[in-house]
Parts: C-alpha cells; structure tokens; sequence
C-alpha cells in the first residue's frame, strides 16, 4: 500500500513574496467580509450595553406601575416618556428587555438542546427511530406554532411567570432545530471521515461527540441564534395577546397593553416607539448574527475554485 | 497534410483565491487536425477539465483565462463576442461531460433537451421534423426510440451519456471535446459508450480531445496523446510512442507504473506527491520528484519544443 | 399507483386533525379548568346578575360532552363533535355558536391571508430569481438590502411602522378595522373601496416581509442552482441565456421553493394572526384576541382547531401538486 502512494514529499516551498498575513490582519480581512457578523455583534452588544448601563444607572423601580405621572411625552425627567399606567418607559425598557431576552435564551437553548439530540439520533442510526422522529416533526411544523402555544397557555391555571413562558414557548422550540440538525448531519455523516472512524472501531456515541460535533459547531451556533429568534417572536406574540406575564415589564407585555389601551389612536407615540425600536434591534441583530455564522459555517469562498 | 482544425496558443488561466492567483493552466500550447483523436492525460488537479472549459469559455469566476489565443480554422475564439460563441458552442465545438455528473435536466425529457438546443441555434424545423431529428440521433448512439419521453432519472448512467452524446451531435459539429466522458461507469458500460463515440465520430469526421486518466482508454482510442502536469503540458506524441519511447521523465515513470497482464511485479507509483499549484517550485514543475534532475531543471524551465518529428516535450534533458 | 402516495398523504392530513383534537381536549383537562362554571362564578360576581341562558349553556353542555361520563367516553363524544363542526356556543358571546362568529370572521382572514400570500409569493420568487441573473438590470441590485433588512422582522412590527407613518403622521390610511365603523356591509362599490382602503395597510405590512424572504430564498436556491453539472451542460450546448435562466435554472430552483411554502404556512398565519390584532382587522386573528381576554375557551379551541385543520388542507393540496412540479418524484410511493 505504501509504495503506491509514493513517501512523503519534500515540504512545498514557500512562494516568495507572499508574506504570511498576522493574526489580526486576518481577523480584521475576515471581518470585511463577513460584514453581516459584525453588524449583528454590534447592534447586539449595544443592546447589552444599553440594559447594563442602564440597570447601574436608571431606576428599574420606576417599570413597574402607578411609579411616576401617567402619559408624560418624552423629556428630560422621563428620556423615554411614561404610559397610562404610570410606568416609566425607560424603566421598563432597560427592566423588560432581559427578560425578553432570558425567555428567547431558555427556549432557545432547551429547544437546540433537544434538538441537537434528536437530530443526530435520527440521522446517525437512521431505520424506524429515524422516520418515528421525522415524522413527528414535520407534523408539528405544518401546524401554526403560535396557536398550539395559545391552547397551551390558555390551559395552564395561572397567569405565566418569565420562566414559565419560556418553558411553555420551548415546548415547541425544540421542532426547526431537529429538522435542521438532522439534514446537515444526513449529509456529514456520507462524508469519508466518517467511513474510516466507524471502520477503524470507534463506537456511536464516539463518533458523534469527536468527528461530527466539532464540524457542526459553527451550524450549531447559527441555529441556535435562529432559534432565539423565533422564541423571542413567539413570546412576544403570545403576551401580545394577552396570556403573557401580566405584572412583567417585558417588551411584549409593553405593546400588549399599547393595544389595550390604543396607544396608537391616542397619538401617545412614545408608548410604543421604545419597544418597537428594542424589538426591531433585537431582531436586526439577531438575524444579521445568523447570517454572519451562517457565512462561517457554510463559507461561500471555499466553495468557489 | 490535414489542415489543424484546432489550433490553442499559450493558454494561460489563472483561479483567483483569497491568498492569491493559482494557475490551473500554465501557458499550453497545441494543435489538433481535422478527424484526429487527441488524448489530454493528466493526474486530478493537472488542470484538464479547466483547459477544457476555457477552450468553450464556459470558466465561471474565480477562474479567469489571462493570455493565449484558442484558433479554430482561422478565427480567434477568445475576441468573439459573447452571442458569437455562444452560436460556435454545440455547432462547432461540441463538450461530452463528465460520466459522473449530472448532466441533464431533471424536469426536461431527453427530446426536449435535445430539441431546445436546435431551436436555440436557429434551426427552423416542423414539430414532427424535430421529432424525427430526435429519434435519428436517439438511434444513432443506440438508445431506444422510447428514451425521448423519458426523464433523466428514468435512464442509467450509459444511457444518460449516451443521451449527452446525442446532444453534442446534433449539430454536426468539427471539434468534439469529451470530458472523462467514462468516468463513474462500470468497464462494460465504458466500453459501449466509447464504441458509441468512435462510431461517430468516424461518421461525422470530427476532431476528438478525449479528456481523462485511464491510460487503458487512450491507448484503445486516441492516434496522439498529450501527458500534462500542473498545469502544463509536458509531452504531446503519438500514442503508441508514448507507451513504448516516452520521452519526458514523468511520462515515462507514468507508463512504468501500469500494471502489465504479461507479467506479474510490484506496483511502482511516482515517489511524492504533485505541487500545490499556488506554490510552484521554480525552474521545472516536475524537478522535485524527478530521478534525472540536475541543477538547471531547478532553476531553468524548459521550453516545450519537438524533439523528434512530431513528438514535443519539455525537458531539458532532451 | 396514483392512491398510494395520495392516501399517505390523506393519512397523515387526518393523524394532524386527530392530533389537533386530542390537544385540545386533553390539555384543558389537565388544569382542571371548566370555562363554563367559571363564566357563571365570574357574571355572578360582577353583581349578582346571572344571564338566564348560561345556566341552559352548561346544562347542554354537560349533557352533550357527557362530563359526568368517564374520560374516554367523554373523549369519544368529543371527537364525534369535532368531525361535525360542532363547536358549541360561544362563552362570551352566548347566544351565539362559535361556528357562527368564525364564519363571520373567516372571509376576512382568507382575503387577507389568500392575497398577501400569493402576492409576496409571487413577486419574491420573481424577484428572486432576477437577483441571481447575471443578465438582470444593475439597478435590481438595490433592492436587496432594504428587503434584507424588512424580512427580519415580524409582520406586525412592520404593521405598527405603517400605521405610524402612513396613517398617524400622513393620514393617507385608516388606522384600524376592516371598513369605517358604522358603515353598513353591503355590495356597493363604496363599500368594497371602503374595504380594500382598509385592507392595504394589513396586506402591505405582510406583503413588505414576506416579499424579501421569499426573494432571498428564490436567490439563495438559484444560486444553488446555477452551480449544478446541468445548468454548465446547458451554456455548453450554446442554449440561449435567457432559456437556461427560465427552464434550467428557476425551473429547478423553484421546486424547493415551493416545499419552502409549504412549510411557511404555519409561520404566516401565525404573523397575520398578530396583524390583524394590531389593525383590530375582524379576522380570525382579532376574534381569537377577544376570546383569549374573555376566557371563551370554546371559541379559542374552535378557531385552533380550524385554523389546524384548514392548514393541514392546504398543505395536503401542495403535497398532492408536488409531483406534477417535480417529474422525480412519482405518485407511487417512493
């Protein structure tokens, strides 16, 4: 077997005049490239920034209601106005938007979690388990994800506390990320790397935690962003419509009770102008971080040539 | 003396990359007459299946052809305009694909893929003219009259060459270039769609570039045969020539690795493995693994001239 | 031959009505809630007053779901009710059927969801499929960005960004409702303008969206596309740019596109449920907010159970046409 691959060769010289680039110049290339990555790390870190600095500097006392005056415009007093309950708004942005975020974070890890599990058990021992899992989820996704969440909210007894809600969102989480999961392992697992750890005697399991996840790692990332984002959405849809957790601040809660009250016939722009600038940062970021890891997971460039 | 039908004038394509322009074709140079068979032999990564596409300037980005001139009969293919080659593909130069590849349409049937190319390169004819048409090229390469209805995926891999074989046909064209058109096809299979395609080339008296690695498959159908490496041409000789008086050193260890039914041996490869072509050693490509190198094949590159009547190679040794 | 993938198809329609059924029986149950006697507790603690006909709702409740009968018979008569379209009354708004209030609210949210579906379907994937041809004018490419952008955020964020544009600050646009309160429904042409006046700030919020995702994922499949052995077989046969872009490229890239559809249903509704709450629009989706405030659970469980089962319809219709889409895959079963 030896002679016919020939020995190892002499080691390739190198071309002169291309010199090897630095770290950071490399870092920096890719950055310009990846732009999407950049943009989605940026509006998300200032987010951050903005509840950080924002807890050390804003009375989050001040979210809750009958706090301050009711239906001030924005000033200098109250930056971001107050409604008609008399919550401060930007109280309540810098308190509700964690909490936002926390609900779409549990989901979405719970939900990719699963996900991850199921799918590579699906895809890697493939047979009856295979159809039995992918069977049940893409039933589950032709049904309206929203409405099952609603039946289920309406079913519990009490009103839905923070974690409750994530529980009750992840409930459902857990579908996109099988479906996905599954199809790029389906395709890794073809690969020939696979064929020789599974000949050369590693088990399973083995092969899945040192051959498969390592290459998935950057796909598992994009779609746990994904998944955040659509648990952030359903979240935000199911306190829109009232079954959220009615005493917390969270940006869905803020636009639910903008419609209750018809902010918007009222002319009380500032109500709804914070949340819909938060949402709108959060989704912006959330989707361009996506597409950013989407790029280093599926590089376009390497493909090419 | 056959006038050349074809005539490639150091061709130089380059593929850009994030570190920097790769050259998969290395300022090639050959000839090719009415009716003659030529070979382009070549390892993965010698760079055959670009020259192939840059002849038909089919080459997608990152590849991009920087010099040389492409003749066929008298007119310069690389000034044409983009519609202008667009009428010479098919008509003129016809390509044979890949075996492995999947070549045809998914949702088209063969009789539309063969009829959409006639329409599109202005052949007027009736619905039952075309239908006709189809079905004399359907027998030509040996396919039932049925297979005009079906579906590529309905075919076998032979019967979906031999469909792209009737395709490249059509049009009666000059110059036919079959890329590794066996490829993934078991030897039977291979068998019958080369027998296909020597049976019509001999009836349209085309000029073939066969495209490939199987040393057994040129030496059964070419008359000359062309050995590159990266990138470049190394040897270009009549066949039987290079089997028994290669002359460049890397055609000759490449004949002496073949494995031969008369006698029993260890197998011989080519001690090491060939350049990245980002990083070409300097002087000749192949100096690096070559047993007869001396100091000049390391920095000098030799030029590609005949050594003897109709047989060139680049050595300096020669 | 044709049954087979057919009937599996049915099957799996009828396993997701069941499924639908069954979750909307059983998970009430599990809270131990009984919406009717809580109504009753409720009106009587608003003041004593008791509306006469709740008593005779829960008493004919109790006598046709049998909720002194075990669980299963119980489950049994349900299902039994379910395949009638029998939802029974509506909690809240007694005396009326919750058959009754969908039927009024479904013509809109058809209307709605119908045209803005096929819409942004249609122009996306056009679109799309132009972004990705090198032969297209220059000046699509400016599209792309603002479409990015607009079809990374949920249809009722966009919804709320109209109405406070078009119709608070320019007043162009009614701000809410599906025709001017206190206009009477009738044919007219006043009306139907007074209609589709009122329409286009829902539809446009939708249309907006889902166009740029529809657009990037036709660009994304056709860029696949165009990398495939075929389409490079097809310049090689000297075919004409624009036949290579309409039959080797779109008519490829538009098979995944449409199972893309297929599984976007759910998704859609879902954002144009929370549409029509935002421009109180008297679809299905502002009914199910109503219902969801006064605690009607019959109504809830009516509207999902229907919106479920009109889903899977759709989605077995798209299943069905698939293969005359695509010749690969056969009516038989695979």
């Amino acid at each position: 077997m030896r002679r016919i691959l020939g020995q190892a060769s002499a080691p390739v010289q190198p071309v002169p005049g291309v010199a090897r680039p630095g770290r950071l110049a490399a870092g920096l290339r890719y950055m310009r490239r990846n732009i999407s990555l950049v943009v989605g790390l940026l509006l998300l870190v200032t987010l951050a920034l903005f509840v950080g600095i924002g807890h050390m500097v804003v009375d989050t006392s001040k979210s809750r209601a009958l706090s301050v005056p009711a239906l001030r415009p924005p000033s200098l007093q109250y930056p971001f106005g107050t409604d008609r309950q008399g919550r401060d708004l930007l109280a309540t942005m810098v308190a509700g938007t964690p909490l936002t975020l926390r609900i779409g974070f549990i989901a979405g890890l719970l939900g990719v979690g699963v996900g991850t599990i199921l799918g590579f058990i699906s895809a890697y021992y493939r047979g009856k388990l295979d159809t039995f899992i992918r069977g049940g989820v893409d039933i589950g996704l032709t049904v309206p994800g929203l409405l099952v969440l609603i039946i289920i909210a309406v079913s519990l007894k009490q009103s839905l506390t923070v974690n409750q809600m994530a529980l009750v969102v992840a409930s459902l989480a857990w579908l996109n990320p099988t479906r996905t999961i599954r199809a790029q392992v389906l395709s890794l697992r073809e690969r020939g790397y696979v064929e020789v750890a599974r000949l050369s005697g590693m088990s399973g399991p083995e092969i899945i935690l040192q051959e498969l996840m390592p290459n998935l790692l950057p796909y598992l990332a994009a779609t746990l962003v994904n998944a955040v984002s659509s648990a952030i959405l359903a979240s935000i849809g199911l306190e829109v419509l009232g079954l959220g957790p009615v005493d917390a601040p969270t940006l869905g809660m803020t636009l639910y009770w903008v419609n209750y009250n018809a902010a918007l016939i009222n002319g009380w722009w500032w109500w709804w102008l914070a949340p819909l600038g938060i949402i709108l940062i959060v989704f912006l970021g959330l989707f361009f971080l996506t597409v950013g890891l989407d790029e280093i997971a599926n590089p376009r460039l390497r493909r090419a040539g | 003396m056959t006038a050349d039908v074809l005539r490639v004038h150091d061709l130089l394509v380059y593929y850009d990359t994030p570190v920097g322009a790769v050259t998969a074709v290395n300022h090639i140079s050959f000839s090719l007459k009415a009716g003659e068979r030529l070979g382009l032999a070549g390892e993965s990564g010698s760079g055959k299946s670009t020259l192939a596409l840059s002849i038909l300037r089919l080459l997608k980005p990152p590849g991009r052809i920087a010099a040389g001139e492409v003749w066929l009969d008298d007119v310069n293919l690389m000034t044409l305009s983009a519609e202008a080659m667009r009428q010479v593909r098919l008509a003129q130069i016809a390509l044979i694909p890949q075996g492995s590849m999947n070549s045809l349409n998914p949702v088209m049937r063969i009789k539309e893929q063969i009829a959409d190319a006639l329409k599109d390169h202005g052949v007027r004819l009736s619905k039952r003219q075309v239908a006709e048409r189809v079905h004399d090229l359907l027998q030509w390469v040996g396919l039932r009259p049925e297979v005009a209805n079906m579906f590529p995926h309905e075919l076998s891999g032979g019967m979906k060459q031999r469909a792209c074989i009737a395709i490249a046909m059509s049009l009666r064209p000059k110059v036919i270039i079959a890329d590794e058109p066996t490829s993934a096809l078991d030897v039977v299979v291979q068998k019958q769609v080369m027998e296909t395609l020597a049976r019509i080339q001999t009836d349209l008296q085309a000029a073939v570039i066969l495209v490939g690695h199987d040393m057994g498959l040129m030496a059964q159908f070419v008359d000359r045969l062309g050995v590159m490496y990266a990138g470049q041409l190394v040897e270009v000789s009549p066949v039987r020539d290079i089997f028994t008086q290669p002359l460049h050193p890397y055609t000759q260890m490449l004949i002496a690795s073949l494995p031969s039914l008369a006698q029993k041996g260890t197998f011989q490869g080519i001690p090491g493995l060939p350049p990245a072509l980002r990083a070409l050693p300097p002087g000749c490509v192949f100096h690096p693994r070559c047993p007869h190198a001396v100091e000049r094949c390391q920095t000098e590159a030799p030029l590609f001239r005949e050594v003897r009547p109709h047989a060139w190679a680049a050595c300096h040794l020669l | 031959m044709q049954l087979g993938y057919v009937a599996k198809r049915c099957g799996v329609f009828l396993l997701i009505v069941w499924l639908a059924a069954t979750l909307n029986f059983f998970l009430p149950k599990l809270s131990g809630q009984d919406p009717v006697r809580e109504k009753l507790l409720q009106q009587a603690q608003l003041g004593g007053y008791v509306q006469a006909g709740i008593e005779a709702m829960a008493k004919e409740y109790e006598q046709r779901f049998g909720l002194d009968k075990p669980l299963w018979s119980q489950y049994l008569a349900y299902l039994h009710e379910m395949s009638r379209l029998r939802f029974n009354y509506s909690i809240s708004h007694y005396p009326r059927t919750v058959s009754e209030i969908i039927a009024e609210a479904i013509p809109w949210t058809v209307g709605l969801l119908g045209t803005t579906t096929v819409l942004s379907f249609t122009i996306g994937t056009l679109l799309g499929a132009l972004l990705a041809w090198p032969g297209a004018h220059r000046s699509l490419r400016f599209l792309m960005p603002p479409l990015w952008a607009l079809h990374a955020i949920p249809f009722f964020l966009c919804g709320l960004i109209l109405i406070y544009l078009l119709a608070f600050q320019l007043q162009w646009l009614p701000m809410f409702g599906g025709y001017t309160a206190g206009a009477f429904p009738a044919l007219s042409l006043a009306f139907v303008g007074d209609v589709l006046t009122h329409a286009i700030l829902p539809a446009l919020s939708i249309i907006l969206v889902a166009t740029g995702g529809w657009a990037l994922t036709m660009r994304g499949m056709m860029v696949t596309t165009q990398g495939e052995d075929y389409v490079t077989f097809a310049e090689a046969k000297g075919l004409r740019s624009r036949t290579v872009f309409l039959r080797y490229c779109v008519r490829n890239a538009i098979l995944p596109q449409t199972t893309a559809l297929a599984l976007a249903l759910g998704q859609i509704l879902s954002g144009a449920v929370l549409v029509e709450v935002i421009f109180a629009y008297p679809g299905i989706g502002t009914v199910l907010y109503h219902a969801i405030r006064e605690n009607d659970h019959f109504l809830i469980q009516g509207i999902v159970f229907l919106v479920i089962v009109a889903l899977g319809l759709a989605t077995l219709l798209l299943d069905v046409l698939y293969p005359w889409l695509d010749p690969r895959i056969t009516y038989r079963r695979a």
